[in-house]
């Protein structure tokens, strides 16, 4: 309801402006403007919820599978992420995962096999050693979290798409999944996974991976979002049947995209 | 004299107005949830006035609003260069006319006699927020695919500095929206003309 003033009808210029500033100057007058605003919102929300909370939510579902599209679209597989000196890592990386920093997993490196399966030739399982005397890379880049934060770090380790084709991998395949040490699991398109900057990343700043950091290998892609990137892995597998993943069955987007 | 020689707002000016104003209150509460996920100063917003739950569902209404959003603007600045309204309705405007303006407002010798014609102040006001609008958008692609668009990127000075930019943009818009309802709480037939176009 908007209250008239009598005074807008003599139009007394002076006390239209005082009391203009007089009202919104007034708390219960703001906490007027922010309720009405908040109950426009959650009419929004109950008008959804009369209909069915669930459509709603199929509905926002279905949008990120056609964003998932529009990402895919978009991802263009010779755009490089910038990468930056070394002077300008952050220090120390921030810890991310879904459990706190007292339940990080630890993975023994001698009993440590890299399964890879799936539509791939060569389904033998990797030790450490092996994927260590690959030809390694390094990279300077920055790490972009889902909650918005960012961090650059320095990342060493296996060209993915070098990896893949040393497994004999089919690169037709729509999907390569990952299942972890931690219980995570998550899965990405091809074209990022043959990205140049792709890496199945063994060490952390010049270091083994430590353990915070999801030893003894995590993947590394600076064009993805932070959950995109699973550490400790255990096994790969190249499909065609989508394979989800931990957050993006609770509604992440699965792209993930930056 | 015929019922549209009376029209203050055509149609479509009045269908984009309020889609673009459901569009802005679900990218505004969606986008405050996402804030609180990482704060970037040292507050966050009541989660009465967010929408979405948690991260990931303002993060779903956010990235579905974001259509409505971007394809209703398109359709807005589509038709009002089109039609010449913009060139009608927000020039000629001068520094000097805000200011005058903005002096007469003060002293309430301000008329809203005709509806259909924006004094100066409304103008800037309304040009800038179309230009906030701009921004906010352009902002939000670099936040949503910084390696994608590289150059948008380095327009804004990389992705941690196009995030205050989204933010301090979101910050202008709200604050235009404040004055704008209280503006049309004062003159309530600007409300009346905006649903019916009279």
């Amino acid at each position: 309801m908007i209250e008239k003033s009598p005074r807008l009808a003599a139009i007394d210029g002076d006390a239209v402006v005082k009391e203009a500033l007089r009202r919104i100057e007034q708390p219960s007058r703001r906490l007027f403007l922010q309720r009405s605003l908040t109950l426009g919102g959650l009419s929004l929300l109950t008008g959804c919820a009369i209909v069915d909370e669930n459509s709603v939510e199929r509905a926002l579902m279905k949008v990120s599978r056609f964003n998932d599209r529009v990402q895919g679209w978009l991802f263009d597989p010779k755009q490089l992420a910038p990468s930056y000196p070394e002077s300008m890592i952050t220090r120390p990386f921030p810890f991310n995962a879904y459990y706190d920093e007292d339940e990080i997993r630890e993975v023994d490196a001698d009993s440590y096999r890299l399964e890879v399966t799936g539509m791939v030739a060569d389904r033998h399982a990797w030790t450490l050693a092996e994927l260590q005397a690959l030809p390694q890379t390094d990279q300077v880049t920055r790490h972009i979290c889902v909650e918005g934060w960012s961090a650059i770090g320095k990342w060493g380790g296996v060209n993915f798409a070098s990896f893949l084709a040393r497994v004999g991998a089919d690169t037709s395949a729509k999907y390569i999944g990952f299942k972890c040490a931690d219980d995570y699991y998550t899965s990405i398109d091809m074209p990022t996974a043959l990205h140049p900057q792709t890496l199945l990343s063994l060490s952390y700043d010049g270091q083994p991976l430590p353990p915070r950091y999801g030893f003894p290998m995590k993947l590394r892609m600076p064009t993805k979002l932070g959950y995109k990137n699973p550490k400790h892995i255990q096994a790969i597998f190249v499909t065609n049947t989508y394979p989800g993943g931990y957050w993006e069955d609770q509604g992440y987007n699965w792209f993930g995209g930056s | 004299m015929t019922d549209s020689s009376f029209l203050i707002h055509p149609a479509w000016l009045r269908a984009t107005h309020w889609l673009n104003a459901l569009a802005v209150v679900i990218m505004t509460m969606s986008g405050w949830r996402i804030y609180n996920a990482s704060p970037l100063f040292d507050f966050k917003f009541a989660k009465a006035i967010t929408l979405g739950g948690w991260l990931g569902g303002a993060i779903q209404w956010h990235f579905a609003a974001m259509w409505l959003l971007a394809a209703n603007g398109l359709v807005y600045l589509v038709c009002n260069v089109a039609t010449w309204r913009l060139a009608r309705k927000f020039f000629p405007l001068s520094p000097r006319a805000i200011v005058a303006d903005l002096l007469a407002a003060s002293r309430g010798h301000l008329s809203h006699a005709d509806p259909r014609q924006y004094n100066a102040v409304q103008r800037a006001a309304y040009l800038c927020v179309i230009a906030d609008a701009v921004l906010l958008v352009l902002s939000g692609l670099v936040l949503w695919k910084s390696v994608q668009f590289p150059l948008l990127r380095e327009l804004l000075g990389g992705y941690e500095a196009a995030r205050r930019v989204h933010f301090f943009a979101m910050a202008a818009l709200v604050a235009f929206v404040m004055v704008h309802l209280a503006m049309v709480a004062l003159v309530p037939r600007t409300l009346l003309a905006m649903i019916r176009g009279r």
